[in-house]
């Protein structure tokens, strides 16, 4: 039976409080917003790209514990991170989450992130956590629409 | 003018309810049993669909099981059966509802399609260019987006009646909004995010004095309340069966006659025509005519049941006891340190909406899920309400006669330990 803390980690609810990178970006190459219809998540994610690195990210908004961990936790991973190494990672944790609790989620090159494999006993909160990802995601591919969730 | 098959008078003795005794109405409640998580269902999420008592699923169980058949075009012995069974079922409707007659009773899939029958079928024969209707703050977005549509097409106006910070309309600005362009009113009974009950025969009154139409959202209301149309005196009244212990799929427009048969049908097909030609296709006779196609049997038949049951126990006994419980669940939350109500109207029924200080709602709905605790978070279909609040969400805990002071109080307590979680 799963518990309450396999989902609110102590890693988690530490960047619930004091999330990480949680500011506006002035100088930021790249902004885009992402919505979860679902449960009122919105954030904004910024970042700031030279040639191809992410030499800084950010994010604001408003969400859940896991959806602001989850963000927070993304930025402190990305930071310095080339983009080719972003969309790595995104693709690694995007696998962690949506594996079937029967298996055992790949979590090796995900370090402090694999905090997150518990959302998968919360069908209903694996949008919450892969919401940074997802707007991350469409950030590095230069869309400039709205991300939602649905 | 007579329904296609005419239904036998049944003499219906007004069933002599026992003393309310909440314990014994669980037991009616089989899903009441189910351990979720290893822990006691709590089910605080009535708003969203109510359970389901013993007798209407032993109704739809027998209707599979024996007496399954289409309605209204066989000669068969089933056919007949099921048709007899179905209409009877909209006759314990009008009864319920205190309507004038079965051909106001409409049957349709839900309140949502309630609306849209009325947004398309009223609005084409009545709205024109210029014309406005008029919505509340607090509507369900089933109650508004169907105008918008209609706005958009006909070049109509949707205005809305403000409320204030506790959730109640403001009625001399509703009277002040009606002008002679007003061409309907359509307005919730109950809020189902923040569980006001509004003061909807005023709002009827008001509008009539100018002689514009109501309609009534009442899908919160109908499980809670003794609901009259003809007090009430609206024109419309949506309600869907699955908030009030029927099956999903089934639900009722209540229409004054005068209006129905002025209005065009909803949808073409089969049931609701009289005589079909490629040249001309005349129409059913009321309520028929606005019921293309094979209906949701099973679901009316069912509903029918869950009305019968609901007046075994009588929903005065019922309206006080929750009433009892909300309160009850009013003075605990209020209690919790950082909780704030959203919704503190005089007049309430069914929902406890909240929010908690530094945590978001889908943190509250997750951990009290942890124990069995069913309540719903989100915005609950109603964003506008969200947005007046300036919050992106709430946590409600909405209640059924089959809750208990008790499940308040587990309630209650884990909230206080997600608290301390958060600190």
């Amino acid at each position: 039976m799963p518990e309450m803390r396999d989902l609110y980690q102590e890693t988690i609810l530490d960047h619930n409080k004091k999330p990480r990178n949680f500011r506006a970006m002035e100088n930021a190459t790249r902004k885009l917003e992402g919505f979860n219809p679902l449960c009122g998540d919105r954030l904004t994610i910024y970042l700031h790209i030279v040639s191809d690195r992410i030499e800084d990210i950010s994010f604001e908004g408003n969400g859940c514990a896991i959806s602001k961990s989850s963000a927070s936790l993304m930025t402190t991973a990305i930071k310095g991170k080339t983009l080719a190494e972003a969309e790595t990672l995104f693709n690694q944790f995007h696998a962690m989450v949506t594996t079937p609790l029967n298996q055992t989620p790949d979590v090796a090159q995900l370090g402090k992130l694999a905090v997150f494999s518990g959302v998968r006993e919360f069908p209903a909160r694996i949008k919450c956590a892969i919401l940074p990802w997802h707007t991350l995601h469409a950030a590095i591919e230069n869309k400039q629409e709205l991300v939602t969730t649905e | 003018m007579d329904l296609i098959y005419p239904i036998p008078t049944l003499k219906h003795p007004k069933p002599q309810p026992a003393p309310f005794n909440v314990d014994t109405v669980r037991e009616d409640f089989p899903i009441l049993k189910e351990l979720i998580r290893g822990k006691p269902l709590v089910y605080l999420d009535n708003s969203a669909t109510s359970q389901k008592p013993l007798k209407v699923i032993e109704t739809l169980n027998r209707y599979y099981r024996a007496e399954n058949s289409n309605i209204h075009r066989g000669v068969h012995y089933l056919s007949m059966q099921a048709t007899q069974a179905y209409e009877e079922a909209r006759l314990k409707v009008r009864r319920f509802i205190h309507a004038a007659s079965e051909k106001e009773i409409i049957y349709v899939r839900g309140t949502t399609e309630a609306i849209n029958l009325v947004a398309h079928s009223f609005g084409r024969q009545f709205i024109k260019e210029g014309d406005e209707i008029l919505v509340s703050a607090m509507e369900h977005h089933s109650n508004i987006v169907p105008w918008q549509l209609l706005c958009e097409q006909r070049g109509a106006v949707l205005k809305v009646i403000p409320m204030n910070e506790d959730g109640e309309l403001l009625m001399d600005a509703y009277a002040s909004l009606l002008t002679e362009k007003t061409k309907l009113v359509a307005v919730v009974h109950v809020s189902n995010s923040l569980g006001t009950v509004n003061p909807v025969k005023e709002i009827v009154r008001i509008a009539h004095s100018r002689g514009i139409p109501v309609l009534l959202d009442g899908a919160q209301a109908v499980p809670h309340i003794p609901i009259d149309v003809q007090d009430l005196d609206c024109d419309f009244y949506a309600f869907s069966g699955h908030k009030m212990y029927a099956p999903t799929g089934v639900g009722i427009l209540y229409g004054k006659e005068k209006w129905l048969e002025q209005m065009p049908p909803y949808q073409g097909g089969g049931d609701m025509i009289r005589s079909v030609t490629f040249e001309k296709t005349t129409y059913n006779e009321l309520p028929h005519k606005f019921e293309a196609g094979t209906p949701n049997i099973a679901g009316g038949i069912g509903l029918g049941a869950a009305i019968d049951y609901l007046n075994t126990i009588g929903l005065d006994k019922i309206a006080a006891y929750e009433h009892e419980l909300l309160q009850y669940g009013t003075e605990e939350l209020a209690k919790i340190p950082g909780l704030r109500l959203i919704g503190t109207a005089k007049e309430k029924a069914g929902a406890l909406s909240f929010v908690l200080e530094n945590v978001h709602p889908h943190d509250v709905g997750s951990f009290l899920d942890m124990e069995g605790i069913a309540i719903r978070t989100g915005h609950h279909c109603t964003q506008p309400v969200m947005h007046f609040f300036g919050i992106p969400a709430t946590s409600r805990a909405s209640l059924a006669f089959y809750n208990k002071k008790e499940e308040i109080d587990a309630l209650a307590c884990v909230i206080r330990r997600v608290r301390e979680v958060f600190e």
